[in-house]
């Protein structure tokens, strides 16, 4: 009984990270979706656009997160004129670094995926939209974005999932989510396992609720009658 | 994906996940018996807390706890192999049987005795504030003045000594220290405390100024003094010692080696009646943190 009542106690302890896990997940995704359209158009439609995306992902999809949360929060805060700078009150929370990277990253894998649904637009339908006479906006808003979005949906709803997975690693930067409280009770109690055990199942839990959103979604985007 | 942090290697079938659950369910995983066979042993230190235990640039392992830890082991006459690991799962890991001993800078604690066992301790050094010398709170009365957390009055007078000062502030600590206890115990209502994986990190987030001040034992904070920058750091508040700090750092061995701890036991009193503890203390943090004899 008493390892019955340790498990309640830190799910307890846990589920009190739930908030700032979400948060950051919520926070980064939205930022990072913005940041991705703009990349993806970016991209498809200029030259030197496209060499400049295209060296972003290859930085930010090319080197693990744990540094670029490590040298967005730590690197950035060694330099007396970035302290000196109004960016500084953003730079010194904790939140808004690891916030910031999470977003960056995701952005990278996002507009990749994003790209991978542009390339799937049927040229047929563009045509067609230029044939009835709508204008570039008008053509995107209306043909290529749905189309695009509904194609590229189920590789983003995995990057969601590992956009949740991801901020475990806040507690780098002194932020006490999920895992970082799962860290201090182990370190308290030293029972790794059932406490990791515990954590698992609170992911779990979120990825759950949030594949069985982007299933919803999936179905509601898709062609009628499929 | 080198993104996330798994947790768990991937469980194949739901029979194996559940005997898992019962496992766990059943108490503290047995650690196998092994053959007690103490010729060679494996030693697992930070690499990351200066200078007890550090990285050279070349990558290897240096320190005061890596020289005292080879003098121990010549005494014994075995031979040691270190192996770095983080701090974190550092006790875990010890009863999972992944090393054999820990010299980490580790305090003994009452909490910590619990699961493992420790030698006699090989250093004693107080607790202190860091703060920039640029703050208000290098003014922090009582710094300097030595306070025992075994005697309550003297204790409660500090604290109301330097709450007025610390009031609302934000100071950083290790996780999962003797340090961090202090806070949470006597302080948590008067500042709010930020947590670090190790002590670099928020020596950084000190100079940065995030963080108003940074709690660590004062052997620690002879290497920030003495690291390029170091200048612009002071420490500040009352030395503490005892009570929930614990009776200095020991050599943390597993609880079914009590053979082992003897022998530890009987070196370090060995070092400590000829002189080399102090001398290496010397040599390391330039004072003498050797326990009393």
């Amino acid at each position: 009984m008493r390892e019955l009542d340790f498990l309640g106690a830190t799910m307890l302890q846990l589920l009190g990270g739930v908030p700032l896990t979400v948060g950051l997940t919520a926070g980064s995704v939205a930022v990072g979706a913005v940041l991705a359209l703009l990349l993806a158009l970016l991209r498809a439609n200029s030259r030197p656009g496209a060499a400049l995306v295209s060296a972003y992902v290859f930085v930010f999809r090319g080197t693990p997160l744990l540094l670029q949360i490590f040298f967005i929060y730590y690197g950035a805060g060694q330099f007396a004129f970035v302290r000196a700078s109004v960016l500084w009150p953003f730079l010194r929370e904790p939140w808004c670094c690891a916030l910031l990277a999470l977003a960056l990253n995701d952005a990278a894998y996002a507009s990749e995926i994003l790209r991978g649904g542009f390339a799937a637009v049927p040229k047929g339908a563009v045509e067609a939209g230029r044939a009835v006479g709508m204008t570039r906006l008008l053509l995107l808003r209306r043909v290529v974005l749905p189309l695009a979005i509904r194609q590229a949906l189920p590789a983003y709803g995995n990057e969601l999932i590992a956009m949740v997975k991801s901020t475990s690693l806040a507690s780098l930067v002194t932020l006490m989510e999920v895992t970082g409280i799962a860290y201090a009770i182990i370190s308290e109690t030293y029972r790794a396992i059932e406490v990791f055990l515990c954590a698992g199942a609170i992911y779990l839990v979120l990825n759950f609720a949030l594949t069985r959103a982007v299933a919803v979604l999936e179905a509601k985007l898709g062609p009628a009658g499929t | 994906m080198t993104r996330g942090r798994g947790f768990f290697p991937i469980i194949r079938s739901w029979s194996i996940a559940a005997v898992a659950a019962l496992a766990v369910l059943a108490g503290p995983a047995a650690v196998p018996a092994l053959a007690k066979d103490y010729s060679h042993i494996v030693i697992a230190t930070e690499g990351a807390y200066p200078p007890y235990n550090m990285h050279a640039p070349d990558g290897k392992l240096i320190g005061f706890e890596i020289d005292l830890g080879n003098n121990l082991c010549a005494r014994m006459h075995i031979t040691c192999t270190w192996i770095a690991q983080d701090w974190d799962s550092m006790i875990p890991a010890l009863n999972a049987g992944k090393f054999d001993a820990i010299m980490d800078g580790m305090s003994v604690t009452p909490q910590r005795l619990k699961v493992i066992d420790f030698s006699i301790p090989y250093t004693q050094s107080p607790t202190t504030f860091l703060v920039l010398k640029s703050s208000p709170l290098a003014k922090m009365p009582d710094t300097g003045k030595r306070v025992s957390l075994d005697d309550d009055a003297a204790m409660k007078a500090a604290i109301a000594a330097i709450t007025p000062a610390l009031k609302g502030k934000t100071v950083g600590v290790q996780v999962a220290t003797i340090q961090y206890n202090l806070l949470h115990t006597y302080l948590r209502n008067v500042v709010t405390i930020r947590t670090y994986k190790t002590t670099e990190e928020h020596d950084l987030d000190l100079a940065s100024d995030r963080i108003d001040a940074a709690i660590a034992s004062t052997s620690y904070f002879v290497s920030t003094l003495n690291k390029p920058g170091g200048n612009q750091f002071v420490e500040v508040g009352p030395l503490f010692t005892g009570g929930l700090l614990g009776k200095g750092t020991g050599v943390g061995i597993r609880k079914s080696d009590p053979e082992l701890v003897a022998m530890f036991n009987q070196a370090i009193e060995a070092a400590k009646k000829d002189g080399t503890i102090r001398a290496l203390s010397l040599k390391w943090f330039k004072t003498d943190i050797s326990p009393p004899n």
